[in-house]
């Protein structure tokens, strides 16, 4: 039975030992170049930037704060993308999903504000699950006109008033500076969970990865997508009344405008791959929170919110293109 | 026979599909512990049979039985877990996944939370492949393995669901020649452990090396089934090939001037594991065919002399002058054209019209000024469509529309509209209906007798034989021998050739 012991010299790639060490240890710094990325930014500004109160504690939790619901999204969208779908709608949600948990409040209280968030999200999440994966309208087009249906809806019920919140607890509740550190913690724990430890997860992986293949190994891809889907935009749900619940204490149609972009900017720098079959959700937690540390330490430095955008939009490109793995490999 | 000792037993399977009989009657015994080849050409049932027992197709009459108890088999699922696993040709592996992870999807293994437990996954498919006796690390993720390692894979995947009955599919096609022993070796081990397997191949070799047994299926019936001891290689050819297929592809013997310099010559071509020192040369006016079995490098021969793959040392002539192959462009700048295996994905823009697939390859010379000349363009590809004989209703007619044969005319006459000097046409008749296959073939021997030298790869050999001078067959990236066309007694001779069985 050992004959065939030295099959390591049979495919092309003959993967001794030393080789499959050296392989690890030289390419696969790039899988961690969001952990990297942010530690060198972050670094950079506490040097630099400690007299300017970079440092202090509070400055310090207001950079998950405010990458919260950008983060609780982008969790749920992590899922979505490694299926190798999109969803372009959850920013006119987030906005959607505010507006329903202001009215909530006016006409009930936080359980009524909670429920018609929710069920705003699963309404949506129904739809976009149905037209991408039964009638088989591509994800990228459905959620595109989503987009604009949803926004268009908010805007025209509300006549592009804000609405607010009449509900003490539910401001405490989504929108403290505790509470929305907690939710972020709780989602990225539960997302990391459902993604590597449970069958959901792998089947996740898998149909991003080779969707036929997936089929014949007796998965319901289809099914499977349109759950992805449902929960996609139940988080999405979540983020708008966090967002409602934050700051302004209200909800408007314009909420979560372009959220969407920061969300799939953050799973695609925490090395989810866009064409599938690869996620990671504390890359993605990380990505948001890289996000939000760029802008908060260059507005510290004095910079405006103009030239901000301008950076992070070239550091977002830096670091996808030193994470991007080399084509054709196989 | 004995029942008892027969793992599967499919009795009297009917199957048709709307009107068209597939599978008429076939019965088919495997026992315990035996390797079973399943041999037929192209159409003959095989892979209707082997989706019959997955559980893929529903069978029109007949009764399975497996353990000598009856079935019914809906979905490839229950098929599944009633111990029949299938090495999917295509393979059913994740590439981003590792080996352990794929190895046991779709049948995870759970830790008491009911949380996916890959500690044990690892662990089990490790003691897999060691019973496999192979060597494979089961963190790997399958993009780093090598085409090998895949079927090694997909082999350990059944093995863990507990399959007793393994089907593999033409499983050397993608495997070098040491990969293919290695396999051999495991395949003889795993039937000596008492799991019955099903091999699907065409390779006389490879079959006379491993199976015990052989059922050779031919237009939907069982023609034979018989222990290999008893049959030689020609006794199985001819079961295969049956009688004499029919008088429409007819040889006609053409005279080619072979006294002044090639047109084209190659070299000592070598590219990648599939082409290996292939030298051949070929005279204005001559069509060459290209014989082999699936994987014997004639479509890489293909790419490499149209610039798609690169070549890693030899050189190409062409009218004694030697030229560059970096690029498809490099080779129509020389007048070389290919006509792919593929003409769906390869050849045409099926949701374009038939005019505008003719003239894609020649808008260089519509222009008039910086806009195309419409006018002369529709005359081109009339012209073209009236030479080619192309039944289509109109020019503008989306090409997807035409009937497979006439897709066909169409890829040849956008590459006819360049005016080359070699035309390569790999598979020309694959999928053409018996009337248009002999018609392509006319067009082939006209295109010759215009001087163009014509390369003619196919796996039909009754056409290749009535359309070459000259048949030069390939085994395994190498030439193996190369024949004048009247040397060639029938195609019987040219099969055993390609199987490498020396007559």
């Amino acid at each position: 039975m050992t004959d065939l012991a030295p099959l390591a010299a049979l495919a092309g790639s003959p993967p001794g030992r030393l080789q499959i060490l050296a392989r690890r240890l030289g390419t696969d710094w790039r899988q961690y170049v969001i952990y990297i990325g942010f530690v060198t930014i972050f670094v950079i500004f506490a040097v630099t930037l400690n007299d300017k109160g970079f440092l202090q504690t509070n400055n310090l939790l207001n950079i998950p704060r405010q990458a919260s619901s950008v983060a609780v999204a982008a969790v749920a969208m992590t899922f979505l993308i490694s299926c190798a779908e999109i969803d372009l709608s959850v920013g006119s949600l987030v906005g959607l999903s505010g507006l329903a948990a202001a009215y909530g409040s006016l006409h009930g209280g936080l359980i009524t504000a909670i429920l018609a968030a929710v069920g705003v999200g699963l309404l949506i999440g129904v739809v976009n699950g149905v037209l991408v994966t039964y009638v088989e309208i591509p994800s990228f087009l459905v959620t595109l006109a989503m987009l604009w249906m949803i926004r268009g809806f908010g805007q025209w019920r509300t006549d592009s008033k804000a609405q607010p919140i009449a509900s003490e607890a539910f401001r405490t509740l989504f929108g403290s500076n505790t509470m929305r550190i907690v939710w972020l913690v709780v989602f990225a724990v539960v997302g990391a969970i459902v993604l590597n430890k449970t069958r959901a997860g792998r089947y996740v992986l898998a149909t991003g990865g080779n969707r036929t293949a997936a089929e014949f190994s007796g998965i319901s891809t289809r099914k499977l997508k349109f759950y992805v889907f449902v929960g996609t935009s139940l988080c999405a749900a979540f983020a708008g009344m966090m967002v409602a619940a934050n700051l302004n204490n209200y909800g408007k149609y314009e909420n979560g405008t372009g959220l969407e972009l920061s969300v799939i900017a953050a799973v695609i720098l925490g090395g989810t791959s866009l064409f599938g079959g690869k996620g990671s959700i504390a890359g993605t937690i990380f990505g948001a929170l890289f996000v939000q540390l760029i802008g908060n330490g260059l507005l510290l430095s004095g910079l405006e919110s103009s030239q901000l955008d301008i950076i992070k939009g070239a550091i977002i490109i830096v670091a996808v293109a030193l994470r991007r793995e080399k084509s054709g490999a196989r | 026979m004995d029942d008892l000792a027969l793992a599967i037993r499919m009795a009297g399977i009917r199957k048709s599909f709307s009107g068209n009989v597939v599978l008429n009657e076939v019965d088919f015994g495997l026992r315990r512990g035996e390797v079973h080849v399943l041999a037929g050409g192209n159409g003959a049932g095989k892979s209707t049979l082997m989706k019959i027992l997955q559980g893929v197709y529903s069978l029109d009459a007949g009764r399975i039985e497996i353990d000598g108890r009856d079935v019914v088999l809906h979905s490839i699922h229950e098929a599944r877990q009633a111990g029949i696993g299938m090495v999917f040709q295509e393979f059913s592996l994740i590439p981003t996944l590792s080996v352990a992870k794929n190895v046991f999807l779709g049948t995870e293994r759970l830790a008491r939370s009911h949380l996916l437990d890959d500690a044990s996954s690892v662990t089990r498919t490790r003691e897999i492949f060691a019973d496999m006796g192979v060597d494979i690390d089961p963190n790997m993720p399958m993009s780093k393995l090598g085409t090998a390692y895949w079927q090694l894979t997909e082999i350990a995947k059944a093995l863990a669901q507990n399959a007793k009955v393994l089907i593999l599919d033409e499983p050397t096609a993608s495997l070098a020649k040491h990969e293919v022993e290695l396999l051999f070796a495991l395949v003889g081990r795993l039937a000596a452990s008492g799991i019955s397997i099903i091999y699907i191949s065409h390779r006389m070799d490879e079959i006379f090396r491993i199976a015990d047994r052989i059922t050779v299926l031919r237009d939907g019936n069982r023609v034979l089934t018989a222990p290999l001891s008893e049959l030689s290689p020609a006794d199985v050819v001819e079961a295969i090939v049956g009688r004499k297929v029919d008088g429409t592809l007819q040889w006609r013997e053409r005279t080619v001037d072979r006294s002044g310099a090639p047109l084209l010559e190659v070299r000592a071509l070598s590219a990648g594991r599939r082409v290996q020192d292939v030298s051949f040369v070929a005279h204005a006016g001559e069509i060459i065919g290209l014989a082999g079995l699936m994987g014997s490098g004639r479509t890489e021969l293909a790419r490499c002399l149209f610039g798609i793959d690169p070549i890693d040392s030899g050189t190409v002539h062409i009218h004694g002058k030697q030229i560059e192959l970096r690029s498809s462009a490099d080779a129509i700048a020389v007048g070389i054209a290919l006509i792919p295996e593929d003409r769906r994905v390869q050849g045409l823009v099926l949701q374009h019209s038939v005019r505008d697939n003719l003239l894609i390859t020649q808008l260089k010379g519509l222009r008039r000024g910086p806009l195309l000349n419409d006018r002369k363009g529709s005359a081109t590809a009339a012209k073209l469509i009236q030479q080619l004989s192309v039944k289509t209703a109109s020019p503008n007619l989306a090409v997807g529309r035409l009937s497979g044969g006439n897709q066909q005319k169409v890829v040849i006459g956008k590459w006819l509209g360049t005016d080359p000097e070699i035309l390569i046409m790999d598979e020309p008749t694959a999928g053409v209906d018996i009337g248009t296959k002999s018609e392509i073939i006319e067009r082939i021997r006209d295109l010759a007798d215009a001087g163009k030298v014509v390369v003619v790869i196919s796996s039909e050999l009754p056409e290749l034989l009535a359309v070459s001078d000259r048949i030069v067959v390939l085994r395994s990236g190498s030439i193996e021998r190369e024949f004048e066309r009247h040397e060639i007694e029938n195609e019987h001779t040219l099969q055993l050739a390609i199987q490498g069985v020396s007559s």
